[in-house]
């Protein structure tokens, strides 16, 4: 039998342009949750900037380094985008593959944040929510990740299940805004 | 008509609209009421008991008599504000509660009837007998009492929510909300101005003023043009904030698309979550009218909107006017008629010392008692020392001063206070955190004293905020005493009316006093006083100075009724916006949904998942046909079933055994490295809360499972042991739900199945019951653990999500090449239920562990979560329902679930209740029915018959009491 | 109605689930009368009160939170590892 062939979870779906605002699948080669353990949040770090160059993120906010994201991803955990995550970091860091678990879309253009205003219960607005900074936060009724990766793209992500959901609302949210006007 | 000249629409498109079937042409900028008085129409709707003729009274969103039904069809809109509406082109309105017209309502014989409608009429007559309240009173009542009527079909039309966010909110744009704006967005607050209105600029676009030396439209276009240019300042128009909630909240209801023809996309409305640090409310003031015989009828109208018709929208409500009044403000009115060229039959006022004038006749020390005239107001009689005289007049403009718009200080339980000086409640400060009232909503009615006091709130804000202010010049502006002599009811005969929408008149308020409805809120609820769309905007306090007085108390004592949300109605479609059809929640589709879809299953929901619920092949009709093919599949051969659904959790680190030992009722430090193990998981009090099976992939590496139905609950519930009740663990917790793909193989050939896809080949030693551990399937590495929910030789297969769809495919298709294929929800369920195994059918909250006959499974070397309790007395009872099978043994062989046991010679009676049946299936298996339920004392009455009835599907069966395990007891089907 | 999670800020209710009074676990070894106490009864006090709240949709803390049930203000939050919710053992 032939090889496994894999599929996105946003396959089929997208991309749609709706006004100025493009919605795109932007699916990470790899996704890594990393879990310092108990007193090993300084030596992971320096694993973390070893193997990718990346300081563990922040609360509320990301680092990027070339090809890889850290984004905070919760109380005490991050999530590696980008390179599988290095084994040593397995020392100090519980670490989980996500790859598959999350669909990630990129939500681009002027309107973008006004898009997630109708979705979102969190302030997206560019000169409070800057480039780098994340969220965690409820998208209709979906638990969310939020994270701006350029001056008008939003990254989102919700479980892979949801991602039909997600597209439906992200395209009624942006056919609202477009026709505003 | 409209007046040449007048008015702010100066150079606007002509529109035309219709009303009631007659096409009519208005201005772009004209409301519908607008429009309706500059084509000479009044009479615009009927009342809501005494289905009286009533037209436009106000120039607002208070409007209680002008409500109509916008567009028809499927986009039908009832009660819509007159006031409010913006025309356009094609615009389609109509009178409602109206039959056959308006001009001729059938209907209005209830007017003549009006003895017998008096106040705590329904409460009365329809008293007794309680059935005919149902099957008669109501149906009619609701026929002849009734405001616009929905379209009964789904709306077409999309609304929308969105949430924003601003350091200061400020609620109105008239001048004081404007001054507000401008000293916090010069300072650099992030500011949201929000308008009910069209257009900025509230009162100061009704009334002739200068600002600034300027005319006050020239000022506002001024100030709009410098908020407009700052990005930090937000300007939204046709939102009205309705609600003021905690923690800085306030809900928003934007009008969008009400004001065009249909656009795709375009919601017709907006509901905002707005969270603001700080609020300025500038809500202005409503004009309230005075109670007067007849002062209902068409043609009188508050002063306010007659100047707002003529001012801003360059409309003469009528060729001959009065006015009546018990203030300064109201004799404007009459100025800038008479400067329009509009004649001014005469003022009266109530008060002996009103000014004069030399533009237009003043009575003094006068009042209007009643009016006369069928569809509109023909004449009006006055009162006064010289006795009373009919004057002749098509438009009557009143005012019995104005009422400050404190709603929102309301909404967290504030009490506003009498103020004596204006006749009327103004805000207590301080009842909503962070909001500060500013001009005509704070009882400050000149438009100096507004700028003012906007300029002070927002420089309070900023304060708080620690925004460092810039210079503030308050401009200047009108700067009058507002002097008013409260006047709430002019004596005499015939109805006065307090509240036009709810038919509430004078007499009613009285009577609730008589018959001791004198506490603010009974007398409200007894007469339907203020309970209408305006919510008593217009009559509240009207009414409870006429309750006052009844009672010989003063208003202060009397108090009001509080306002709480929302300010203006909102629908339902808005506070509901996104959550149609696919938009109620989120749907959940797993990875082999599309093969599944391909293959013509039935789907079914499971929380928020689909899944397969039987697969149909050609020639099969019923669900029990395909069912029972599947279920003999697995039996028989080998069965393909998604179970990706089940919770995945993925725990690490040192402590990993500490937390599972805890949470489940068994032991899992012990548990070997590659083995798996079913949990018993219980709540605190001792009930079981879920049950799966973990499998220990490394020293300090395990993932549990649990069920579809609890894996939220269960992941929240290990975040609660760990980070509160034992935070010095080290232990990480994971969902992994998502990022397996996990499929059923079960059947006799299940290992054969696996065999032709794993690279290394797996037999009963290398991989024997209850094993797990890493394979390579189709060049890809997944988790492979021989467990087995159907009691057949089964294993699950993991593999990265994403190979979902192509392992779920070739899984078939190795499947049908040995004799098997895939099998749904339906088919799972009986091949469980024949194992007695369980779902949350059976942990349905109530049951304990004794109740599962799984007492042994609590360990008594260790504490776990759930322990203490599950000793109380009564949780290990003999007399306890405890789980057993049944099956037919009577005529009626069909078993449901929800069914009731009773003993055989008992009657079915609650009493007598021994037991009830959690899961029921046909078992092809073994040729009958099969059902799992909880029996009193189950365990010991294996062999006995009971009764198992059913009264909702009315099925009385009988059945005996077997063991929960139907199918292969020893288990050694699953273990070869 | 708005609840500052010691980590993320100040969010929206949306995001969390309360779970209902802050209180110790009972000891290990604790009799029946306690455990009743500590499940069942309840306060229901006007004014003050701690719950544990369940920031969800966030960052997944479990969080408690000082209330006043008559102003509905949220006078305080911390994490509830630091609550000491455990019990002696
Ligand atoms: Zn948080």
């Amino acid at each position: 039998m032939d090889d496994l062939i894999a599929m996105t979870p946003c396959d089929g779906l997208l991309p749609v342009t709706i006004g100025d605002v493009t919605l795109t699948e932007d699916l990470p080669v790899a996704m890594t949750s990393i879990a310092p353990y108990a007193g090993q949040d300084e030596a992971l770090n320096a694993a973390l900037k070893d193997a990718h160059g990346l300081d563990f993120p922040a609360i509320n906010r990301s680092t990027v380094k070339a090809d890889a994201r850290a984004i905070w991803f919760g109380q005490g955990i991050a999530l590696l985008q980008g390179p599988a995550a290095a084994i040593e970091l397995a020392k100090f860091a519980a670490l989980t593959d996500q790859s598959d678990g999350w669909a990630v879309v990129r939500l681009e253009g002027k309107g973008a944040a006004d898009v997630l205003a109708r979705l979102a219960p969190v302030d997206l607005r560019r000169q409070n929510f800057k480039q780098g900074h994340t969220v965690r936060t409820e998208l209709a009724h979906m638990m969310a990740s939020i994270t701006r990766i350029g001056p008008d793209a939003l990254q989102i992500m919700v479980f892979r299940s949801m991602a039909r959901t997600l597209v439906h609302d992200l395209k009624t949210a942006m056919a609202g805004v477009a026709a505003r006007g | 008509m409209r007046i040449a000249g007048k008015g702010l629409m100066q150079g606007a498109k002509p529109v035309t609209f219709s009303f009631n079937g007659r096409h009519m042409m208005g201005l772009e900028g004209d409301t519908l009421a607008s429009a309706l008085l500059a084509n000479g129409v009044h009479l615009v709707g009927r009342s809501f008991k005494y289905h009286r003729p009533r037209g436009i009274l106000t120039a607002g969103s208070e409007e209680p008599n002008a409500l109509v039904t916008i567009g028809s069809g499927a986009q039908q809109d009832p009660n819509i504000r007159a006031t409010q509406q913006e025309i356009f082109e094609g615009l389609e309105a109509r009178s409602q509660n109206c039959w056959p017209s308006v001009d001729y309502d059938v209907q209005a014989v209830n007017d003549l009837a009006a003895p017998f409608f008096g106040a705590g009429f329904y409460y009365k007559t329809f008293m007794w007998p309680s059935a005919f309240w149902e099957k008669l009173y109501e149906p009619i009542i609701r026929k002849a009492a009734g405001l616009g009527a929905l379209s009964r079909q789904a709306d077409p039309d999309a609304c929308e929510k969105a949430y924003a966010f601003c350091d200061l909110l400020v609620i109105g744009a008239g001048p004081a909300g404007l001054m507000a704006a401008l000293v916090a967005g010069r300072a650099g607050a992030d500011v949201i101005l929000a308008e009910e209105d069209a257009h900025m600029g509230g009162r100061l676009l009704s009334e002739v003023e200068e600002v600034d030396g300027k005319p006050a439209a020239d000022w506002i276009a001024q100030m709009l043009e410098e908020l407009d240019n700052m990005d930090n300042v937000r300007l939204m128009t046709r939102t009205a904030v309705t609600g003021a909630y905690d923690q800085g909240t306030y809900g928003a209801l934007e009008r969008v698309g009400h004001h065009h023809s249909r656009r795709a996309g375009l919601p017709r409305e907006c509901f905002w979550r707005i969270v603001a640090k700080r609020a300025v409310l500038a809500a202005g003031a409503i004009e309230r009218p005075v109670a007067f015989a007849n002062n209902d009828r068409p043609g009188i109208m508050t002063a306010g909107a007659v100047r707002s018709y003529l001012n801003r929208w360059g409309v003469a409500p009528g060729q001959n006017v009065t006015v009546f009044a018990n203030n300064d403000q109201a004799h404007r009115t009459a100025r800038d008629l008479v400067d329009a060229g509009v004649h001014v039959a005469m003022v009266i006022d109530s008060r002996h010392d009103a000014p004069d004038s030399n533009l237009y006749p003043v009575m003094k020390g006068a009042q209007v008692c009643s009016s006369s005239g069928r569809k509109r107001v023909e004449s009006i009689t006055v009162r006064s020392v010289a006795g009373e005289e009919k004057i002749q007049t098509d438009c009557l403009a009143m005012s019995g001063g104005w009422n400050p718009s404190l709603h929102l200080t309301c909404h967290l339980n504030g009490r506003p206070q009498w103020n004596r000086d204006i006749a009327g409640f103004v805000p207590a400060p301080g009842t909503v955190p962070g909001l500060t009232c500013a001009g005509a909503c704070n009882g400050e009615f000149s438009t100096a004293g507004a700028l003012r006091e906007g300029a002070a709130a927002a420089v309070e804000a900023l304060v708080e905020l620690e925004i460092k202010q810039s210079e503030v010049t308050l401009p200047q502006a009108e700067n009058d005493l507002y002097r008013v002599t409260a006047l709430w009811a002019v004596p005499g005969k015939g109805r006065a009316w307090l509240d036009f929408q709810n038919d509430v008149t004078v007499k009613d308020v009285k009577q609730a006093a008589t018959e001791n409805f004198r506490s603010v809120e009974h007398m409200k609820r007894y007469t339907t006083q203020g309970m209408a769309t305006d919510q008593g905007k217009n009559s509240n306090v009207a009414a409870l100075a006429v309750l006052a007085d009844a009672t010989g108390r003063g208003i202060p004592e009397t108090g009001t009724t509080t306002f709480r949300p929302p300010f203006a109605p909102v629908s339902i479609a808005a506070m509901g916006a996104g959550a149609a059809g696919q938009g109620c929640k989120p749907q959940r589709f797993l990875t082999s949904h599309r093969a599944s879809r391909e293959m013509r299953a039935e789907q079914i929901e499971v929380g928020l998942w689909y899944r397969a619920s039987y697969f149909p092949k050609t020639g099969e009709n019923t669900w029990r046909q395909s069912c029972d093919r599947e279920i003999g599949l697995v039996r028989n051969h080998v069965g393909v079933c998604d179970v990706s659904t089940l919770g995945k959790i993925d725990i690490q680190g040192p402590d990993a055994a500490k937390l599972l030992d805890f949470v489940y009722t068994n032991t899992f430090s012990t548990l070997k490295q590659g083995k798996v193990c079913y949990g018993l998981m219980l709540r605190e009090d001792g009930f079981v809360m879920d049950d799966g099976t973990t499998a220990r992939l490394g020293e300090n590496h395990y993932v549990m499972t649990t069920t579809t139905a609890a894996a939220g609950q269960v992941m929240a519930h290990l975040e609660f042991v760990r980070q509160a009740l034992r935070p010095e663990w080290d232990v990480q917790i994971t969902s992994v739900t998502e990022q397996w793909a996990q499929f059923a193989v079960a059947g006799p050939n299940s290992r054969d199945l696996l065999n032709g896809l794993l690279k290394e080949q797996i037999d009963d030693t290398s991989w024997p019951f209850m094993a797990c551990g890493e394979v390579e399937v189709l060049g890809v590495q997944g988790r492979l653990f021989r467990i087995s929910f159907s009691g057949e030789l089964a294993y699950e297969i993991a593999i990265p999500a994403r190979y979902g769809d192509a392992l779920f495919r070739a899984l078939i298709e190795q499947a049908k090449a040995l004799g098997g294929g895939a099998y749904g929800m339906e088919a799972l369920n009986v091949l469980r239920i024949e194992k007695g195994f369980l779902t949350h059918a059976e942990l349905n909250g109530t049951v304990t562990a004794f109740d599962l006959g799984m007492q042994g499974m609590m360990s008594k070397k260790k504490d776990f979560i759930g322990k203490a309790m599950s000793t109380r007395p009564g949780l290990m009872d003999d007399g306890r329902e405890q789980l057993v099978g049944l099956k037919p043994v009577g005529p009626v062989k069909q078993m449901t679930a929800g069914a009731h046991l009773f003993n055989p010679d008992d009657p079915v009676e609650r009493i007598y209740d021994q037991g009830y049946v959690t899961s029921a299936g046909f078992s092809p298996t073994l040729g009958h029915s099969v059902a799992l339920a909880f029996l009193k004392n189950g365990p010991d009455r294996i062999g006995d018959e009971v009764r198992l009835v059913d009264h909702m599907r009315g099925i009385d069966a009988l059945c005996e009491v077997v063991d929960p395990v139907f199918f292969d007891p020893d288990g050694g089907r699953s273990r070869g | 109605m708005r609840i500052t999670c010691p980590n993320c800020g100040e969010r929206d209710r949306r995001e969390f689930y309360v779970k209902g009074a802050a209180l110790a676990r009972p000891d290990v070894g604790a009799g029946l009368d306690e455990w009743h106490d500590h499940l069942h009864l309840r306060d229901n006090p006007a004014s003050e009160t701690k719950e544990l709240w369940y920031h969800e949709m966030g960052c997944g803390a479990w969080i408690e939170v000082c209330r006043n049930t008559v102003s509905h203000e949220v006078v305080s939050t911390r994490l509830a590892s630091g609550a000491e919710l455990g019990g002696k053992r």
